[in-house]
């Protein structure tokens, strides 16, 4: 595999019950690709909570995949409300989701600490008003 | 033990596409981010939850089977999309930890 394959999706952020679609999707293919159980629980999930948090607070937005040699990346773009206060909202609990996701079983605020247990590398550029870019790596050696 | 033989114990499958998986361990959980960042893999997941997002989230989180307490069911919709995903869901009458309980017994 020496060209990197990338997978784009967008997601749809009108459809909130069936969020998930572009990293169930993802799954299948890693699957096909035949990488290691492990990593491919590791990169779908990262991708899970990425599409979540799209499609709660941004309208969705658009979702690649790059697989190389060495690492799968993902990079989660969308035009949303963007961040205010990374930091915070790293922190395991904090959310601002309403009640009625939090009905659903999200806005747990565990979301982007998920990204980060699951991905080896986490960058998160963010401009209020703007948008918010995630890039996130997983290596595979 | 395997996914199918709970049904010997007091658990009904709603939908059991992939009965021969081997239940290891167990988590039970309502927020679906926990259940995400802390279930292992070909755990029996015990939650109370039961729409759409749950089917996506056994698959990438890889569970074995999701198991409905309370008496809680599946309408068609997510029926369909668990048995089209491979997922193995069942339920019991019993609440969450007594039904944690008894599979404890069993696995």
């Amino acid at each position: 595999m020496s060209e990197p394959l990338v997978f784009h999706y967008d997601v749809d952020g009108s459809d909130f019950t069936s969020a998930g679609q572009a990293s169930v999707f993802v799954k299948r293919n890693l699957r096909q690709l035949g990488l290691d159980p492990e990593i491919i629980r590791r990169v779908s999930i990262a991708m899970y909570e990425g599409e979540i948090n799209m499609v709660i607070h941004a309208e969705g937005g658009e979702a690649d995949v790059i697989v190389t040699e060495d690492a799968v990346e993902i990079v989660l773009k969308d035009h949303g409300p963007g961040i205010a206060d990374v930091e915070k909202a790293m922190q395991e609990g904090y959310s601002t989701a309403t009640s009625s996701i939090q009905s659903l079983g999200f806005g747990a605020g565990m979301g982007l600490p998920n990204m980060k247990r699951y991905s080896d590398e986490m960058q998160i550029d963010t401009e209020l008003g703007v948008g918010t870019t995630v890039r996130m790596k997983i290596r595979l050696t | 033990m395997k996914v199918s033989e709970l049904q010997e114990h007091g658990f009904t499958a709603l939908t059991l596409p992939d009965g021969d998986r081997e239940i290891v361990g167990a988590y039970m959980g309502d927020l679906l981010s926990w259940v995400m960042g802390r279930a292992r893999a070909d755990a029996a997941w015990i939650t109370i939850m039961s729409n759409q997002n749950v089917a996506a989230v056994a698959v990438l989180a890889d569970v074995s089977c999701v198991i409905l307490t309370e008496g809680v069911t599946l309408d068609e919709n997510v029926k369909g999309l668990a048995e089209a995903k491979g997922i193995n869901v069942l339920t019991t009458a019993l609440p969450s930890y007594e039904a944690a309980v008894r599979l404890s017994e069993l696995i």
